[in-house]
């Protein structure tokens, strides 16, 4: 009963805070300046690499690398 | 020499599973062990033949695609099987002469009812689930699938473990717990299968060669590693014999209720809700070839999502022995739960914006947004009835039956049809699909059948709600439990008509498909596409 009340306690306080910062923290990273060209590109990842993988002559994706669909 | 390694493990397994059979101690475990032999001495015989012949180096240029194409087929076939039984339960309950004296203990309601819902969720859903996360992950990495054979050895995994599931259920191998009735061993091959599973997908996003995980994979990771987790804890079980299919349970009483349901409404927050929005993250964008609404939003919907849903089981039991304070708390969590679904639905329907025309052109977008749009009702639905005022009615009623399935159908089976029919043409190398109409007769099946279903359903269940709750002037209960059965008649008529739309939707699918790959024209390589200038 000792670990179950130790437990429960640590549970409905620090862990709760923990939690509840960490929730917030997440909604304030997602936020941060800046973040908008990362979302923007990571948004617009799934119209390249079709059939085939990256790599070789293509490379890890960068804001110049850009496929025609994308250019809308 | 790795070959002979798996000859001899496959020996092993076939004289060891021969022995427990002749030791079986109930039908089931006969049966599931005959399986085993079947599945392992096939598996020995496909290896032979192909012993000493040249070792193929998969190219690291090429997506690996087989995985997939043999999902997407069992994702059809186990389609048709479930929503089939499905019909067949739905005319048993409103026609009971169909519980065959000749057939009782074998295809009865109470056998075929585990047997629709794991085959609609765990083989339709499932299979869907599996073959669609090996198809984003590489697309959105970049980067073919991790560890060979792996994935192949999940696909075939994975639907042994339905046949044994499946076989185990009508022969009354079952743990009476819902969505988790397999019996310890199917179980334990399921966890091996899982892992596998859990490889592939996090070896792949390792490899991978973009900086970034798109908001699906993570969708798919939290699924897969929740269900991992619940699986686990929930099926915690010690069998009586290693010979029998029997096991006893370490949790007892209040515990395994909310157990249970920690479990049971995970396996829909994470199995039926996060993995199918990782399709709705990938596929919708793709369609309406225009990225995601908002990408911020998604991944704000991901972690409200994971953080909140987590919390809500204890809404299943409402007024039972599970202590008030944990009630309310699974209510609390249940009602904000809403905000991040409506937050994710509004985010999939605006992701449409400027391309609304597509709507009237394109059947696969249709489809997709009123998957969408179900998943809108279903998450406003849910919240709503886990009020313990509303749940009072609702609880026990066909309302809760035709939540799930508003949600199972319209959400959880539309997009999965979308799927289908964006990756068939895709996966086959077709320049598109056989027939855009029959796919129009698709949509109006099915959603003409849903809506049959859910008006039906709650109608009967609203009915009984009030009925058993009914008491006159001096407080005695004014209808026994058979008047209400009598009363729900013409509604189960109705439902059952719904399910037969919604199986006569799906087999014209499979028909279209089936006809897009053997007849359709070839697909030009890509080569030429990528050769004209962007204007």
């Amino acid at each position: 009963m000792e670990t179950y009340t130790f437990l429960r306690a640590f549970a409905d306080s620090w862990h709760l805070l923990f939690m509840f910062c960490f929730f917030i923290g997440v909604f304030l990273f997602i936020l941060r300046p800046g973040a908008n060209k990362v979302h923007e590109d990571t948004a617009n990842m799934i119209f390249r690499n079709d059939d085939k993988p990256g790599g070789g002559n293509t490379g890890p994706s960068t804001a110049s690398h850009k496929d025609p669909k994308e250019a809308r | 020499m790795w070959d002979y390694l798996k000859l001899a493990v496959l020996g092993l397994v076939v004289v060891v599973a021969a022995v427990a059979a002749s030791m079986a101690r109930d039908l089931a475990y006969l049966v599931h062990m005959l399986v085993i032999i079947l599945a392992a001495g096939i598996t020995f015989f496909w290896i032979i033949r192909r012993i000493g012949e040249p070792v193929q180096v998969a190219s690291q240029n090429e997506y690996m695609d087989g995985p997939v194409r043999y999902g997407v087929v069992a994702t059809a076939l186990w389609g048709v099987v479930g929503f089939l039984v499905g019909v067949v339960i739905a005319a048993q309950l409103t026609w009971p002469q169909l519980n065959f004296e000749w057939a009782q203990g074998y295809l009865n309601f109470g056998r075929l009812r585990p047997l629709h819902t794991s085959a609609v969720i765990f083989a339709f859903g499932g299979n869907a689930l599996i073959a669609s996360a090996f198809y984003v992950v590489q697309r959105t990495s970049a980067a073919r699938l991790w560890g060979g054979g792996l994935a192949w050895f999940v696909f075939w995994g994975y639907q042994l473990f339905i046949v044994m599931a499946a076989t185990g259920y009508v022969l009354g191998s079952s743990q009476g717990n819902e969505y988790a009735e397999p019996e310890w061993l199917t179980d334990l091959w399921l966890t091996i299968v899982w892992v596998a599973f859990l490889l592939v997908f996090m070896g792949t996003i390792i490899k991978r060669r973009e900086p970034h995980i798109y908001v699906a994979n993570w969708f798919y990771m939290a699924f897969i590693i929740t269900v991992a987790m619940l699986h686990l804890v929930n099926n915690l079980a010690i069998p009586v014999s290693v010979f029998g299919s029997k096991s006893v349970p370490v949790w007892s009483g209040v515990q395994s209720a909310m157990i249970q349901w920690w479990y049971g409404h995970n396996a829909v927050g994470f199995f039926l809700t996060a993995g199918f929005l990782g399709m709705m993250y990938y596929f919708i964008p793709k369609q309406a070839e225009r990225p995601v609404y908002s990408y911020k939003l998604s991944i704000m919907h991901f972690w409200a999502l994971i953080f909140l849903y987590i919390w809500a089981g204890p809404h299943h039991l409402h007024y039972t022995a599970l202590p008030d304070w944990a009630q309310t708390l699974g209510m609390t969590f249940s009602i904000m739960l809403w905000m991040p679904s409506w937050g994710g639905m509004i985010n999939g329907l605006m992701t449409l914006s400027g391309a609304w025309d597509k709507l009237r052109t394109d059947p696969i977008i249709r489809m997709m947004v009123v998957s969408v749009g179900f998943y809108g009702m279903a998450t406003f639905e849910g919240p709503m009835m886990s009020i313990k005022t509303v749940n009072s009615l609702s609880h026990y009623t066909d309302w809760t039956i035709g939540h799930v399935h508003s949600g199972a159908l319209g959400w959880n089976g539309m997009i999965t049809f979308g799927m289908l029919y964006y990756l068939v043409p895709k996966l086959w190398q077709r320049q598109g699909l056989y027939s855009l109409s029959l796919v129009s007769w698709h949509f109006w099946l099915a959603t003409i059948g849903i809506v049959l279903y859910a008006a039906s359903m709650w109608v009967t269940g609203i009915m009984e709600g009030l009925m058993w709750r009914e008491v006159d002037a001096q407080g005695f209960l004014v209808n026994s439990f058979a008047d209400t059965v009598a009363a729900k008649f013409p509604m189960y008529v109705v439902r059952t008509l719904g399910g037969v739309l919604f199986l006569a939707g799906a087999v014209i699918m499979c028909y279209n498909l089936w006809k897009t790959v053997t007849s359709s024209p070839e697909r030009k390589p890509a080569r030429a596409a990528a050769a004209v200038p962007a204007e």
